[in-house]
Formats: structure tokens, C-alpha cells, sequence
């Protein structure tokens, strides 16, 4: 049976929606192993967070190097592990981290890498959306083990009770991955809102709210969406650089994202384009956004979205 | 300090793109320097400058290491006419349909080969989108990598380089010793536009341009393969309504009708 390796990620929350989501294509291939990086006496906790997913195995490396050296050392224990256990595909989250550590695993097992896929069949046929959206792409790793990062959100996991057994292994690290070391962490915060990158619901603002972002909070609060921002908005100091979407910023596909105040831009395009269905709230008729919204809204967004919101709250109550 | 920068010919973002038998189809395309490598040219240039400059009297040398068809040489003009001092443009039929592990063992020998201090990136290509070549090179120089850099402070003195990496997941510090590879994030500054006298000079500034077999390698055979693309159906125009007062109301509308309110 083909032997499948995840890399299951944790936040201040638990368990990555990740996990379940890497372990729902890794099931389609094969049998599913989640690897699980933690700092000294940390592991034994996460591990007993995985809790759903069809996983089959979790194991535990644990090591202060995570924390130290980040990416260089997790990419040598993941490595490692495919090597020692002869995977036959890894599957890691898209995100910056994710996406170096494929790249650095990819280079030492000479392995081919995909990033970004959208989907991945159960012959490890990877898909993506590449062009801003305007183009599926099917390919396949056609040298080594098959590395491929996932797009959060993507697929709809498979929450299937799991109770994975729970090994623990070790690693050996190189001395180029000790090079860079990290100084400090501050984390971002989460608020009270979905993560834009799980979310079923963006509504973003531009920089037609002019700094105020109250309405579009609002709204988005009515929805239970995420909020997102323009680069405008984020450049102006008006929403956190981490909520930006678009090329620099987060690649999102909800099933509805709502722009408000945001023109268009190729480079916003390029983050929120393959949404499921679009909607737009712009002054001006011309606004790029209207070519690839399902639904727009020619007018202002200080008058429009305060009625839908009264209306989505009545509804509600 | 003797820095390179690793810059990309892309597509124009605003063409129009299609693929002919899984490769991008580039000859049918404007093509520009990848704005996100801008950043890096530019940072490569305030760290210079932050240190007695380059060029003529400065101490430090900027050279653009670049992998792409023959006429990547228009992007590296531009990397020139900004400031850096000296390119190197690797170019081979052979290379058609590199992927990143192959453009990453590339650029690698060609760094190897000549002792730089740092070298920097962009953090993506816009054509590509893949944000690895940086990690792929410092993996294979076996360097530091210091990667998604929303700022960049170096220190000549005891050879080191801090950086804040600045990623989805939050705000790190990190440092490293001499030689690095460094990648930067668009908020790390604002590119210069080329002066004149800046074109001017940079059509008599050294460009190397290299076959494979010049630098030592074979054909690099690339480890993925497209099955097969396909441009997805275009959007049925969406409805789009004026707001003559009732504007949200009819947003409300759409979303009961699919179910979203
Ligand atoms: C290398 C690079 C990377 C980039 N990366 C990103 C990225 O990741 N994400 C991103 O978003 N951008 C990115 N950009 C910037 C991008 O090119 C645009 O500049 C940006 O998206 C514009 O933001 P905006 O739509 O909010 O502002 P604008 O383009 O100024 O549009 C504002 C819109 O609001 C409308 N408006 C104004 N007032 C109102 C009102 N009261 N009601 C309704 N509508 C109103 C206007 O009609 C206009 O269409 C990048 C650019 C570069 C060069
Ligand atoms: N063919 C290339 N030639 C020179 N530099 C490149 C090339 N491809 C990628 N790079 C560098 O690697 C960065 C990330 O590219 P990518 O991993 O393709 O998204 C770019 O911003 C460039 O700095």
C-alpha cells in the first residue's frame, strides 16, 4: 500500500483545519502518516489533539531545533522521514512555511514539487488553477517522492473519528540548517473573525472605505465571513498586512467573497479570483471587479451595505 | 560586500496567457522584469549604499544572475539601468520547461562559482507563483536562508545579516552569518525608477551570457509534468444592478437566493 506523509501544523486554537484536509487527499493514495513537530515534551499533547481525519499514524519528532531554526530544521526531519520510510507522496499546507519546506525537501531526496494544488487524486494527480484562475492545470510528479503543497480550503476534508497509533521518531540535523536562527516570534494574533484562508465567507474593503472599515465589519459580521483588505487598505495602515488579499498578500477561495471599494486590481485578482461566486460594491460602473463578479452593485458602499446588513440581522432574528 | 541578484524575465501580469502543450506560451507576450525581483535590486542597492555604494569608487559589487530565453537580456537591462553593476544571463534551449528544482541548480552553480556574500531574490515569481527558488538555493549552497524579509539590516563589520520574516503566520526575527540567501517581501520598499543617465550607462555595463555546458551542466530534466490544461469556461457576465436606494436590498436578495443569508 502506498505510504502517505502529512505535516500537521497547530495553532493557539489545536489542530490545523489543514490536517484534515491533507489527510482526506493523502487517503485517496494511500495510507495516511501525520508527522507532528514539537518542541521538548510538547509532542505527546499535539498528537492527542489529531483527533479526526482518516490518519492512520501519528508521528512525533520532538526537538527545541523547530523553534530555533524553523523551516531549515523541519525540512530535514521531514526528509528524513519520507527517506526512512520510503513515502510515496508528502503533502504539506500551502502557506510561506509550507511551501520552503517542500522546497528544501524536494532538493534533498531529488524529489519533483508541486505547489498550490487545488485537488489530488487518488493516481497523485495534482491540480491547479493557475493565470489568476483562467486555467486548470493537471500534473504529476514524475521523478522520486511526490512533494505537494495544498491550498487550504480547497477540499472538503473527511472528519472521520481518528485514533491514529502514536510512534515517536528522531532526526539528525545538518549544519546548514542551523545558519539562520530565529531571534524572536511574535505571532499574529487571531481576532474573533474566521482565518481568511478557511473561511466560506470574505468580505473585504478597499480603498472606497476610505479607512472605515466599521460597515464593512459589519456586514461581514452578519455573514460570519472573514474580513479581508486591498493592498490600498493595508498600505494606507487602515487593516493589519496580514489580512491582505491578493498576489503579496493571501490566496483565498471562499464560496462567496464580497469586495467593497476595491477596483480590481490584477495583483487583488490574483488572490480572491477563484472564489466560487463573486460579488462587488463599487461607485464606478468601469471598476475591473464587475468583469468577474456574479453580482454587483454600482453605488456607494456606505449606503449599500448598511441596508444589507439590517437585512441579513432581520432575517436572522 | 559582493551581493547577487537573482532576477526573473516574466510575462507582462496584464497579458492575456495560454499555455501550448503544457508550457507557458512566453513568445506571445510582452515581457518585463519580475516586479517582485524590483524590490530585491532595490535592496541590494540600499545596502550598498548604506556602505560606501557600488560602482565606480564604492567598494562593493551588485551582479544580476538571471535564467531565461535570450532576450531575458531587456528584464537585466532594467535591473542594470537601476544600478546594479554586472550580469549574468544563462540561456539554452535546453532549458525550455525547467521547473523550479532545475532553475534552482542553475542559479546555484552559477553562485557557487563566485563567492558572493549575499544573494538576494523576490519572494515569487509572477509567472510561476511557486515561492521556492529562494529556499531551493539555499538548501543546495548550503547557506542561510533568510526568506519573506520585510526588512533587511546588515551588518559588514562582524558579517551579519538580521532580517524580520514577515509571513501569514506572524512576525520572526532572524539572523544569520555571511553567505545568505535572502528573499524580500514588496513592503520592503519602494523601487527607484532608472535616471536617464542610468539607461544610459547600463548599455555599457558587462553581460555575460552563458550556455549550460559554459557553466558545467547538462540538460536539467524536470521532476514534474503537465498532463494537461485546459482555460476554464469564462464567467457567464454577472447581473449587475445600479443602487437607486434598493441596492442592498437586492444584495440581500442574491444572497438568500444562494443561500448565504
Ligand atoms: C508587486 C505588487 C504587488 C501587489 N500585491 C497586491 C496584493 O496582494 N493585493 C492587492 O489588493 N493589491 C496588490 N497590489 C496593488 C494593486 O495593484 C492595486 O493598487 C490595489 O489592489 C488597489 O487597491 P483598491 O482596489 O482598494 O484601490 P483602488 O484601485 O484605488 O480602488 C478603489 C475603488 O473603490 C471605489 N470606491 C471609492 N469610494 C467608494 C464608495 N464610497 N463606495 C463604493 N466604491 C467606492 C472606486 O471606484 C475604486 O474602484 C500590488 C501591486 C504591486 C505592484
Ligand atoms: N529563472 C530565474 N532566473 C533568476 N532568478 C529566478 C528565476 N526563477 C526564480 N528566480 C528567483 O526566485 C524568486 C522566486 O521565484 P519562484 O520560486 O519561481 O516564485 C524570484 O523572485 C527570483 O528572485
Amino acid at each position: 500500500m502506498s505510504q502517505v506523509l502529512i505535516l500537521a501544523e497547530f495553532s493557539a486554537d489545536g489542530v490545523a483545519k489543514t490536517v484534515a484536509e491533507l489527510a482526506t487527499a493523502g487517503a485517496r493514495v494511500g495510507s495516511v502518516t501525520a508527522l507532528v513537530l514539537a518542541a521538548p515534551g510538547k509532542g505527546g499533547a499535539l498528537a492527542g489533539l489529531i483527533t479526526s481525519g482518516p490518519i492512520a499514524e501519528v508521528v512525533v519528532i520532538e526537538s527545541d531545533a523547530f523553534e530555533k531554526y524553523s523551516v531549515a530544521a523541519a525540512s530535514d526531519a521531514v526528509a528524513q522521514v519520507i527517506t526512512a520510510r520510503a513515502a510515496d507522496a508528502f503533502l504539506v499546507a500551502s502557506s510561506a512555511y509550507g511551501k520552503e519546506v517542500a522546497a528544501r525537501v524536494a532538493v534533498q531526496i531529488e524529489s519533483g514539487l508541486i505547489t498550490d494544488a487545488v485537488d489530488v487524486g487518488a493516481d497523485l494527480t495534482a491540480t491547479q488553477l493557475v493565470f489568476g484562475g483562467s486555467t486548470t492545470v493537471h500534473s504529476r510528479v514524475s521523478h522520486g517522492c511526490a512533494v505537494i503543497t495544498l491550498r487550504p480550503n480547497s477540499i472538503t476534508p473527511d472528519l472521520v473519528a481518528a485514533s491514529p497509533s502514536i510512534t515517536t521518531g528522531a532526526f539528525e540535523m545538518s549544519a546548514s540548517a542551523q545558519l539562520a536562527q530565529v531571534i524572536s516570534r511574535a505571532p499574529y494574533v487571531k481576532g474573533g473573525r474566521p482565518e481568511l484562508t478557511e473561511a466560506q465567507i470574505i468580505v473585504s474593503g478597499g480603498r472606497g472605505t476610505d479607512g472605515n472599515f466599521a460597515v464593512v465589519e459589519a456586514f461581514a459580521d452578519s455573514l460570519g465571513a472573514a474580513v479581508g483588505a486591498s493592498r490600498a487598505a493595508t498600505d494606507a495602515g487602515w487593516y493589519p498586512h496580514s489580512l491582505q488579499v491578493g498576489q503579496t498578500g493571501k490566496t483565498v477561495s471562499p464560496q462567496l467573497y464580497v469586495a467593497c471599494g476595491i477596483s480590481g486590481a490584477i495583483q487583488h485578482r490574483a488572490g480572491m479570483q477563484t472564489s466560487k461566486l463573486i460579488v462587488a460594491i463599487n461607485k464606478d460602473p468601469d471598476a475591473p471587479i464587475f468583469e468577474i463578479a456574479d453580482f454587483g452593485v454600482i453605488g456607494d458602499l456606505f449606503a449599500v451595505l448598511p441596508k444589507a446588513t439590517e437585512g441579513v440581522q432581520a432575517r436572522k432574528s | 560586500m559582493k551581493i547577487a541578484v537573482c532576477v526573473k524575465q516574466v510575462p507582462d501580469s496584464w497579458a492575456q496567457k495560454t499555455m501550448i502543450n503544457g508550457l507557458l506560451d512566453r513568445e506571445g507576450v510582452d515581457a518585463v522584469l519580475n516586479d517582485l525581483d524590483e524590490y530585491a535590486v532595490e535592496e541590494a542597492l540600499r545596502i550598498v549604499e548604506a556602505h560606501g555604494g557600488n560602482g565606480e569608487g564604492g567598494a562593493h559589487t551588485i551582479t544580476l544572475i538571471s535564467m531565461g530565453p535570450a532576450r531575458a537580456t531587456d528584464a537585466v537591462r532594467k535591473g542594470l539601468s537601476m544600478g546594479a553593476d554586472s550580469a549574468i544571463i544563462i540561456t539554452d534551449d535546453a532549458l525550455i520547461g525547467s521547473d523550479a528544482l532545475g532553475t534552482s541548480k542553475v542559479l546555484a552553480t552559477v553562485i557557487a562559482d563566485q563567492k558572493f556574500d549575499l544573494v538576494l531574490c523576490g519572494t515569487e515569481s509572477t509567472d510561476a507563483r511557486m515561492s521556492v527558488v529562494p529556499a531551493m538555493l539555499a538548501q543546495r549552497l548550503g547557506w542561510a536562508q533568510l526568506t519573506f524579509a520585510g526588512s533587511v539590516i546588515v551588518t559588514p563589520d562582524d558579517s551579519t545579516v538580521t532580517i524580520t520574516r514577515e509571513t501569514e503566520a506572524g512576525v520572526d526575527t532572524m539572523k544569520a552569518q555571511f553567505p545568505c540567501v535572502i528573499s524580500v517581501i514588496e513592503k520592503i520598499n519602494e523601487p527607484r525608477y532608472p535616471s536617464f543617465k542610468g539607461i544610459m550607462a547600463a548599455k555599457k555595463k558587462p553581460m555575460a551570457v552563458h550556455s549550460l555546458s559554459e557553466i558545467g551542466l547538462g540538460k536539467q530534466d524536470s521532476w514534474s509534468a503537465v498532463v494537461d490544461a485546459t482555460p476554464r469556461a469564462a464567467k457567464a457576465a454577472g447581473v449587475k444592478v445600479v443602487d437607486d436606494g434598493a441596492g442592498g436590498e437586492a444584495l440581500l436578495n442574491f444572497l438568500v437566493e444562494k443561500k448565504f443569508a
